[in-house]
């Protein structure tokens, strides 16, 4: 499938003969709401009666005691039902999902990040709340604050242990090696941009309970921390969403601060309460993807190849864990990529800083880990003199050998051989190699760069207790079918995929499938919709749901025919009995005339990861997905400057639930992954931990016209995964975005065209104008004034 | 005056006479209307979630509809206006308009939450009738931010509404909806009072005039791009407010025998063409200016007026030797623009004082180039922004050079010293370099979020270099943006 031949609503493609089953491009669910306005988000919900608006008060300070006083003041000021403060939270003022019980609701005491919510104010109207706010004083007593990852560093302020995977002795191979390379290298944060910012609304019900509308990936969190935040148990608070308008990873742990504030609000008022951040807030207060610095010492043949590796990377974590820990373990078992590492040390510091607790956000770490092999890999290749290609297919994984990962699982599925003898074929990547050099010869001030970039990346939890899922689903007696799941829809098009899966088992109509919101009360104990995993675990126990009640109406079918089980198919709306055929609402009326349960729920489990995590060996992943880019740019070394002109991926799904839902994930994973490596900056004053990159004005995304004119996907038709995975599919979620790793080797390539490919510039991520000038001109000798 | 906001509202009129002057329309929308369907993404006019078409009448009465953002324009500016949202869509049968089949069929939403935006954006395209090329759809859509698709199916269906069925019978544009609008011929303009605010919106430039004789400290209005964020952004109160968007004989630009005249309330988009067909670089500068919802609504002369030191006209201007008009009661002073920044935060104008109009000299003889570096292309604000405007004789010397930056000090600033370096000389390599060297006497940039001082600087003498290059015969433009970047 090439770029765009995704133009039919209800194109078939799949093998069945069902309307929307698996393997079909059908749309998103909602794409007719989305395109008519009418599609509901939680800020569109109608507001119920006496609905409180909340503000909350930040603090300005990065480390400091704070006390706050005129709080009655705003307390009595037109409007407001209550200012909301720590004493306010009954339960335990922590809404970490980690349980170290360092995410404070709101500050007690002491203030750990500029932006910190410190106080909020509950009122008629927003402004009306903002107003308050101001009348509040608060009396800072600073105290001394650790900001960037090299004061970290230097107070070895850290929230763990350096966590640490070893495999050979990589010590030994570096002393040996023929060749020998140290260096430090930096990738900046990122910002979620979700388009609908973080909110939430509470409404109170009898008894103290309360049911929360949030715009979460977590909704089974925010019941549960919710619930531990005003000290009732779990089954007091109900979480319900329907969508998210895009969420990345950075509504899986934030989500539940806004969700327990609007709650507090609502049970201290006995009002409905909202809390709707404005954009400046919600980059403010909420985290980003973690900025990282690397520092390796590399010994490698005069191949390339590479002989022991000492690596380590230092992440700018914020004030408190959220999931930083685990975000590390996959960076540190991403730092392979797509290569065999046999001797080899990563050291991976988990900085502890007072700016805002960085988070979850698509790729959790890895996009990180790949752009640190990636620049080894090319710094490896400059100071060789060797084409970066060729530095990379010396040092890829092998099929039957060289397969052992640095955690000590041997890779037995590798694809990415035949992936990228694709890539290069659809790219012409020799005949395009030898023109950007041509081009370069004569151009005297704009350069090209391209770069081939093979990925593995690894799918699963490794925390294992998060590899379950449920589902929930009711044939009513018409036929018609109610389905519910824990995962939660932020545009990827999952509640679509599950639907296709159902209407499979179902051979159903995908029509006769309604969609649901995700809601606390149908589906228990879910686990975030997050780490690419979303069809992977609730499709699979939609699946398992379904297949009860197809095999409940076969038993009743069976038994009211007197035939075998096995005679009785269901097909296309149909049900094959014998030589009879019924229709299925016919087959589903009969059963519950005939007192058949038409209700089940589905649960799915995958144990077969397990890692020491002493030793960080072990199996971290379900699986790999594979894939290959080969990206073309362009700078301008006046002003570094740079376009991407050409894009060309080669890209694994395994075999495709839906190939157009697919295909989108896969263009927009890879824009966002550009975005990071380009245009996105985010920028921290390194004294004060103030955020200054807080809005689109300042904070850049790409637009319509970063898209390279030429821009061609391919998903493979070939791969199937090897796991039991439902329907022999893949997760495309994040992989996508690491891809994007792509386009900054391409810059890269570019600006060391400068020195005729001898030297590794010194480029940092991501490259905007101004680093590509500092590395251009570092190559020629001259420093910025 | 008169003292009730009429609009259309999709098919509907609405006549609003208790409202506050500086409510947006966004939140006017959504908690008044109940139509949610408009979001809000970032309440500055950059994300274009809020995107809605709004319909204006010209001089014969003919409605233009253009893309605007709901989230920094304030209520009564829509007074006699016809304002469609993404509710108004449907056809009469119920089926989608073919901006949002399209969409659906492209596989345009993922999230879903800014596609009514750019439905919106797609929609005032889809009334030109005119099919946009590639350059023209990454214009058409810079304004709206999307995070999820890529973009690469909301491009195509561009293209593709344009190829599906016309739609029937679509309430909103049924003629009828906006006759009520015509009815409304009150020539004396709006004058509202809520609480402690008021709001002006006078007719004619004498009008206005006078009203700003009697409300010498009030803010004046004009497309809201800048001004809007003092209420979304700073919450600001402002007491009295003179919108301008309704004077009717401050809005066609002109050339005159002094050149083109770009009065107060012209739009960039007014002015693009205009300006382009003289100064290809500066009608460029323009195009790259926020987006096509943002050029829809701010002015040239705003972008003087408010004073700021990254604003993208001023350096273009004062290359070019522009001038410019105050006027204060019936009497008009001029100046040039260069001598109206004063320094950060100080300009030459006196209370009850307006920019009328620019003037911007033709002449075609000089050589001008001008270069916009930011973080992204396109709607980003400039980092540095320069403007050179060479005046050679036929020796290739230069008799005069006028170079001017944005971005390089409190104010948009000539480099006076590079100037000199190369007055009187030939325009060589050798000369050049003399100018960049002699910049670092110029300017003392600052250090911000978008770029450093040392990265300012060394850009800014960059440019230069650009601009000899580009002059030189038979070069090519040395660019990555716009219609002159090279083709990949």
């Amino acid at each position: 499938m090439s770029d765009h031949a995704f133009d039919e609503r209800h194109a078939g493609g799949g093998q069945s003969a069902v309307v929307g089953g698996v393997h079909q491009m059908l749309i998103h669910d909602s794409a007719e709401r989305h395109v008519s306005g009418e599609a509901v988000y939680v800020d569109d919900i109608p507001e119920p009666r006496d609905l409180l608006h909340l503000y909350i008060f930040k603090s300005q300070r990065a480390h400091a005691r704070f006390r706050l006083s005129n709080l009655e003041a705003a307390a009595a000021a037109p409007g407001v039902a209550r200012v909301l403060t720590s004493e306010d939270v009954d339960g335990k003022n922590d809404f970490g999902h980690v349980n170290i019980g360092d995410d404070p609701v709101l500050a007690e005491g002491v203030v750990l990040f500029p932006g910190q919510p410190v106080f909020a104010v509950a009122a008629d109207t927003i402004e009306e709340a903002r107003r308050a706010a101001q009348l509040v004083e608060i009396e800072y007593e600073d105290l001394p604050p650790v900001i960037t990852i090299e004061d970290a560093l230097q107070a070895k302020s850290f929230l763990c242990p350096p966590h640490v995977l070893k495999q050979g002795d990589a010590a030994s191979a570096l002393r040996t090696a023929p060749h020998h390379l140290q260096n430090t290298f930096r990738c900046g944060a990122q910002e979620h941009f979700y388009l609908e910012g973080q909110v939430a609304m509470a409404v109170p019900k009898e008894e103290g309970d309360v049911h929360i509308y949030s715009a979460t990936q977590d909704p089974s969190a925010v019941q549960h921390l919710v619930a531990r935040v005003i000290g009732r148990p779990a089954n007091a608070v109900m979480v319900e969403v329907r969508r998210m308008g895009g969420a990345f990873g950075g509504k899986e742990t934030f989500a539940t601060l806004f969700a327990a504030i609007a709650a507090i609000a609502a049970i201290k008022t006995g009002r409905p309460a909202k809390c709707r951040l404005d954009r400046d807030d919600d980059m403010i207060i909420t985290g980003k993807r973690h900025e990282t610095r690397f520092d390796y010492d590399v010994g490698f043949d005069d191949d390339g190849r590479v002989l022991g590796l000492d690596l380590s990377l230092a992440m700018r974590c914020g004030y408190s864990h959220d999931q930083s820990i685990p975000i590390l373990d996959r960076a540190i078992s991403h730092c392979d990529n797509a290569y065999f590492l046999s001797d080899v040390t990563i050291t991976g510091y988990a900085c502890k800083t007072n700016t805002a607790s960085n988070c979850a956000f698509r790729g959790f770490g890895s996009p990180q880990a790949m752009l640190g092999i990636e620049r080894v890999m090319d710094d490896i290749a400059f100071h060789l003199g060797k084409e970066p290609y060729e530095v990379r297919m010396a040092n890829m994984y092998g099929v039957t050998e060289r397969n052992v990962t640095p955690y000590d699982w041997k890779i037995n599925c590798n694809i990415l051989p035949r992936i990228l003898e694709e890539l290069e074929e659809a790219a012409s990547y020799a005949k395009r190699r030898q023109a950007v050099k041509a081009f370069n010869a004569e151009s005297e001030w704009l350069k090209k760069g391209i770069a081939l970039f093979p990925m593995k990346y690894g799918v699963g939890f490794t925390a294992s207790f998060l590899n379950q899922a449920g589902a929930l689903i009711h044939v009513y007696q018409d036929g018609s079918v109610y389905l519910n799941h824990g995962g939660t829809e932020m545009g990827q098009g999952l509640y679509q995929k599950v639907a296709q899966i159902v209407a499979e088992e179902l051979q159903i109509d995908v029509a006769h499938v309604k969609i649901s919101s995700t809601v606390t009360d149908k589906v228990p104990n879910t686990t975030a919709t997050a780490a690419s995993s979303g069809t992977d675990m609730n499709g699979a126990a939609a699946q398992i749901a379904a297949r009860k009640i197809r095999s409940r109406l076969t038993e009743f079918a069976a038994a009211k025919h007197n035939i075998e089980p096995d005679r009785i198919r269901f097909e296309a709306g149909m049900v094959q009995i014998g030589n009879e055929q019924v229709r299925f609402e016919d087959l589903v009326l009969d059963a519950y005339m005939n007192l058949v349960s038409l209700s089940a729920t589905g649960f799915y489990t995958n144990p077969d990861i397990k890692v020491d995590p002493g030793t960080m060996k072990g199996r971290p992943y379900h699986y790999y997905v594979y894939g290959g880019a080969v990206v073309e740019s362009l700078i301008d070394t006046l002003t570094g400057e740079s376009r991407i002109t050409r894009i060309d991926i080669v890209h694994d799904v395994g075999k495709s639930i839906n190939p157009a839902l697919d295909m989108g994930q896969l263009e927009g994973g890879f824009i966002q992954g550009m975005g990071w490596l380009t245009t996105e900056e985010v920028v921290w004053d390194d004294k004060t931990g103030e955020l200054r990159t807080h809005a689109p004005s300042t904070y850049k995304i790409p637009v319509c016209s970063d898209r390279p004119k030429e821009f061609n996907m391919h998903l493979v038709d070939w791969s199937e995964n090897a796991e039991d995975v439902v329907y022999r599919s893949k997760a495309i979620g994040e992989p996508p975005l690491n891809l994007a790793v792509s386009v900054f080797n391409s810059i890269t390539d570019a600006v060391a065209s400068v020195a005729d490919y001898k030297i590794c510039p010194k480029l940092n991520a991501p490259a905007t104008p101004e680093a590509i000038l500092r590395a251009v001109e570092d190559l020629k000798g001259v420093s910025l004034p | 005056m008169s003292g009730t906001v009429r609009f259309v509202l999709g098919s509907e009129l609405r006549e609003l006479s208790d409202v506050r002057p500086t409510q947006t329309v966004l939140e006017y929308l959504r908690t008044v209307e109940k139509r949610c369907g408009t979001k809000e993404g970032c309440a500055e006019g950059d994300c274009g979630a809020c995107t809605v078409a709004l319909g204006e009448p010209d001089e014969a009465g003919e409605m233009h509809y253009r893309a605007v953002n709901a989230c920094i324009q304030f209520v009564p500016t829509l007074h006699g206006r016809h304002l469609i949202t993404i509710e108004d869509l449907r056809q009469a049968d119920g089926s989608l308009h073919p901006a949002q089949e399209a969409m659906v069929r492209t596989h345009g939403s993922q999230c879903g939450f800014c596609t009514p935006g750019f439905v919106m954006s797609l929609y005032a395209r889809y009334r030109t009738g005119e099919p946009p090329d590639a350059a023209e759809t990454d214009d058409l859509l810079a304004g709206n931010l999307c995070r999820c698709t890529g973009y690469g199916p909301i491009i195509a269906s561009a293209q593709q509404m344009f190829e599906l069925p016309e739609p029937q019978a679509i309430a909103c544009e049924q003629p009828e909806v906006i006759e009520a609008l015509r009815e409304d011929s009150d020539a004396t303009g709006l004058e509202l009072r809520g609480g402690a605010q008021s709001y002006y919106a006078p007719q004619t430039a004498d009008g206005l005039a006078s009203l700003l004789l009697e409300h010498p400290d009030a803010t004046i209005l004009a497309g809201g791009t800048d001004v809007g964020l003092w209420v979304t952004k700073l919450h600001r109160d402002l007491e009295c407010v003179i919108y301008i968007g309704d004077v009717s004989d401050l809005k066609a630009v002109q050339q005159t025998q002094r050149g083109l005249e770009i009065p107060a309330a012209a739009t960039y988009a007014d002015a693009h063409d205009a300006v382009g067909k003289h100064y290809p670089d500066f009608g460029e500068l323009i195009r790259r200016i926020g987006s096509t919802q943002i050029r829809n609504l701010g002015t040239v002369c705003g972008n003087v007026a408010n004073g700021s030191p990254i604003g993208d006209m001023p350096p273009a201007l004062i290359a070019l030797g522009a001038t410019l008009v105050l006027r204060k009661g019936k009497e008009r002073r001029e100046m040039p623009v260069e001598e109206f920044f004063v320094e950060y935060g100080v300009q030459a104008i006196e209370p009850g004082e307006f920019v009328e109009r620019i003037i911007l000299p033709l002449d075609g003889q000089k050589l001008f180039k001008a270069y916009k570096i930011s973080k992204r292309f396109d709607q980003d604000i400039s980092a540095v922004c320069a403007a050179f405007s060479l005046d050679l004789d036929d020796g290739n010397t230069v008799r005069e050079a006028r170079i001017c930056y944005g971005g390089m000090a409190g104010v948009p600033k000539r480099a006076e010293h590079a100037e000199a370096a190369l007055q009187g000389k030939p325009l060589e390599l050798d000369a050049v370099k003399a100018a960049m060297a002699a910049m670092a006497s110029d300017f003392t940039p600052m250090t911000d979020m978008r770029a450093s001082a040392e990265y300012r600087m060394r850009v800014a003498q960059n440019l230069l270099m650009k601009c000899y290059l580009e002059t030189q015969p038979g070069t090519q433009p040395i660019r990555l943006a716009g219609s002159a970047g090279i083709k990949p």
